[in-house]
């Protein structure tokens, strides 16, 4: 299968590019952030939902457009490009793959047109420490009945303060399990927490919270096999929207030094920034061929698609920090005053690389995977 | 229409299937070991084997030595896809090339796009044929990345030139019948019009050759001295003084081979040879930043694979840039150079075994060595990273 994208997803690609740039170029993400932190604007929302992106990855017997996630990630490597603040990553890319995933059909029928509306937004609480990993999970799920008992608490949740729904991932002995929990239940408690990228995440404890059994997603799946599914989309959704920031930084470094000048020429004819140029140039090559080998292999269910999503990972969390520290290096003084647009390319960088697994995470699972 | 297209490819791919299991020779399916395992051609040329003589002269005779040439040059007029169907096949099968000549890496397309019709009814047959093993004469002892300052000059004698100068880093000059050569016709011009390209039957009067040791001992590279040589003035390609022209379009298909695009053989990775050789711990490699080093390699191998597949995708719908092959000449050279810096760690001292057999002794060292040549020669990493910043991301020169 070539490795290229079709005209259809070339079109989404252009749209998402303009509708981000027209609506929300990183100008909103800093009037966003200077007024108290505001997650997201809810009209950019209702618009990505008219454009049918909420439905892009939703299979069609669900009444979904089942576009594929090649045209998801060009959504957000354009919002990556933007610095674009919408629950696309937390309910599209996490929480409908969640549900698509899923073997409860009657939960898929009930969940699925809330999602696609925009009305119900999923929130995706995974992590438990400091760090990404997926081997074992100290949050408890015990069935009580008709109910599910969850103990236990997650951090990080993307959007955990603004969604209604939550999708925990939860372990009882060597089982992994998830549920999709209402957010207002009784016994959960959501702070907030506001990261470098000024983007809204929540630390979220679980004390005796009863979830409908029917509310579990798996049923004769095995949890563990889900979330190895979901993980690649993770993985390749994040590196999609880290393309993005890659690309653009470089872009707007590269501008600025054909503008820049100093000793009476501008600072791009100097060789040592050149070859710095260059090298990102080589490196972001890269980055652009893994990214959509990795979308590619999750729409063609390739049996590698984990393997491809960690390749993407490693590779882009490693690119991503290369790029925007040069930036900010190349961009000189300007490049660390808050007035300065690159420096929110470094900041969402940073959380962006860390969210499910930095390079040094994914270069070791690929390891692995290979058995050394 | 594309599945008619597609339909008609699949026959091609299962006749082509059937006809190279059936002539191609299970020697010349065995992996080569040596440059000279292949059939170079050339005036002196020598079967090394009768299965050598029978695959390459079927192959002739199939017209698929050069298959994407058109008829009238030697070959059987293959479109790229059904070129690439062959390509796959002989992979698959592991049959040899049944010729290796630079005349058709390099001299070949230069003379496609720059010769006289006549020329190049004159040569590219010769070139299939094998009849004529070529060398390449760019590089001066005082024109290394600055090729276009080079110094060995053609003076204009009426009915023909006369020649006069130094080559270096010509690849087997010593074996080879012709050079392609570029020369200064001009002196008043600045000096990349002042260049044209020619080409110098080796036996003239006025020839000489002396081969380079490298530090990793013997190589194909030579010196070659040119003392007044008289070369006829049909031999000139293109127009004179149009030679740098010639040179840079060379020269992006040299990039492109230097940097392992079109490499069909399979190396070992990286991570099975530390597995043989190095402590595991609980599966994993004990050395953990070797182990690091390694993963991170093989990271950056497999997808720059994906990437000279995705950058060749995107060609054929025609989104494609020149100067790409400067990418991938850097990237590919660099990386070549990284796998050759662990396979020496890996060894740990046994790898720095030299021993007094250059044949038999010491290939990972002398691998190493020659490994620090790959972002030197071609154009050096830096002469790529120029072209790379100038032509592609559009920086300014001073």
């Amino acid at each position: 299968m070539a490795l290229i994208i079709t005209e259809e997803q070339k079109m989404l690609k252009d749209s998402a590019s303009e509708l981000f740039t027209a609506k929300a170029p990183v100008s909103q993400m800093r009037q966003l952030r200077d007024t108290q932190y505001t997650p997201f604007d809810q009209s950019l929302w209702e618009e990505m939902v008219a454009m049918g992106w909420t439905a892009l990855t939703v299979p069609e017997s669900y009444n979904g457009l089942d576009f594929g996630f090649i045209g998801l990630g060009q959504i957000l490597e354009e919002a990556g490009k933007n610095l674009s603040k919408s629950p696309l990553t937390s309910s599209i890319l996490l929480g409908a793959s969640a549900l698509r995933l899923s073997d409860n059909e009657a939960l898929k029928i009930r969940s699925f047109p809330g999602v696609m509306k925009g009305t119900s937004q999923l929130a995706f609480a995974i992590q438990e420490g400091k760090y990404h990993q997926t081997t074992s999970f100290k949050t408890q799920a015990v069935l009580e009945g008709e109910n599910y008992i969850i103990n236990g608490s997650k951090t990080i949740v993307i959007d955990g303060t603004t969604a209604n729904q939550l999708v925990v991932v939860c372990q009882l002995d060597a089982n992994i399990n998830l549920f999709i929990v209402d957010a207002n239940s009784k016994g959960i408690s959501i702070s907030k927490k506001i990261l470098m990228d000024a983007g809204t995440y929540a630390d979220i404890t679980f004390k005796n919270v009863k979830v409908p059994a029917e509310n579990q997603l798996n049923i004769k799946l095995e949890g563990r096999l889900l979330l190895d599914h979901l993980m690649a989309i993770a993985y390749a959704g994040i590196s999609a929207e880290l393309l993005g920031i890659c690309k653009q930084a470089f872009d707007v470094t590269i501008q600025y030094l054909k503008e820049r000048q100093q000793f009476g020429v501008v600072i791009g004819t100097y060789q040592s920034l050149q070859h710095r140029a260059a090298i990102l140039f080589s490196e972001i090559e890269l980055c652009k061929s893994i990214v959509l080998k990795a979308l590619q292999a999750i729409d063609n269910n390739d049996p590698k698609a984990l393997k491809y999503a960690h390749l993407a990972k490693a590779k882009l969390g490693k690119t991503v920090k290369l790029v925007t520290n040069e930036a900010i290096q190349l961009h000189g003084g300007i490049g660390v005053t808050d007035d300065a647009d690159i420096g929110f390319y470094l900041k969402r960088a940073r959380v962006a690389q860390q969210l499910f697994g930095d390079y040094n995470y994914h270069l070791d699972q690929l390891a692995k995977l290979k058995g050394y | 229409m594309e599945t008619k297209i597609s339909i008609s490819l699949n026959d091609f791919r299962t006749e082509t299937r059937a006809w190279l299991e059936a002539n191609c020779p299970a020697s010349m399916r065995e992996p080569v070991k040596d440059p000279f395992d292949l059939f170079w051609g050339g005036r002196n040329s020598k079967f090394i084997s009768e299965d050598q003589r029978l695959w390459f002269e079927r192959m002739l005779e199939k017209r698929w030595v050069v298959p994407y040439w058109e008829a009238k040059y030697g070959g059987a007029g293959l479109t790229p896809d059904e070129n690439n169907v062959l390509t796959q096949e002989m992979t698959r099968l592991g049959c040899r090339k049944p010729l290796y000549s630079f005349g058709i890496s390099m001299l070949g397309p230069a003379l496609l796009k720059f010769a006289s019709e006549d020329q190049k009814l004159h040569y590219l047959p010769q070139i299939v044929e094998g009849k004529i093993w070529w060398c390449q004469g760019y590089s001066e002892p005082n024109a290394g990345s600055d090729l276009a300052s080079l110094q060995t000059k053609a003076i204009d004698k009426g009915d023909h030139y006369e020649i006069t100068g130094s080559k270096v880093w010509t690849s087997y000059a010593d074996k080879s019948d012709w050079i392609f050569c570029l020369v200064r016709t001009d002196f008043e011009a600045t000096k990349h019009n002042g260049i044209s390209f020619i080409l110098i039957d080796m036996a003239s009067n006025g020839v000489s050759t002396r081969p380079i040791k490298l530090i990793s001992g013997k190589s194909p590279f030579c010196e070659t001295f040119f003392d007044g040589v008289k070369v006829p003035k049909e031999n000139l390609i293109g127009n004179l003084n149009q030679g740098w022209t010639i040179a840079k379009h060379l020269l992006t298909h040299e990039r492109q081979m230097i940097g392992g695009i079109g490499e069909t053989d399979v190396k070992k990775e990286v991570h099975s040879i530390a597995l043989e050789n190095l402590p595991v711990n609980n599966g994993l490699i004990s050395d953990s930043i070797l182990r690091n080093q390694i993963s991170d390699f093989e990271m950056n191998e497999e997808i720059f694979d994906l990437t000279i597949q995705r950058v060749t995708d995107e060609a054929k719908t025609g989104n494609n840039s020149g100067a790409l092959s400067s990418f991938f000449k850097f990237y590919g050279t660099e990386l070549n150079i990284s796998r050759h810096e662990l396979l020496m760690a890996i060894g740990g001292s046994e790898a720095l075994f030299w021993g007094e057999n250059e044949k038999s002794d010491g290939d990972l060292a002398r691998k190493f060595c020659r490994s620090k040549g790959n972002s030197i020669e071609g154009g050096t990493s830096e002469i790529q990273l120029n072209i790379i910043s100038k032509l592609i991301l559009g920086l300014p020169t001073k």
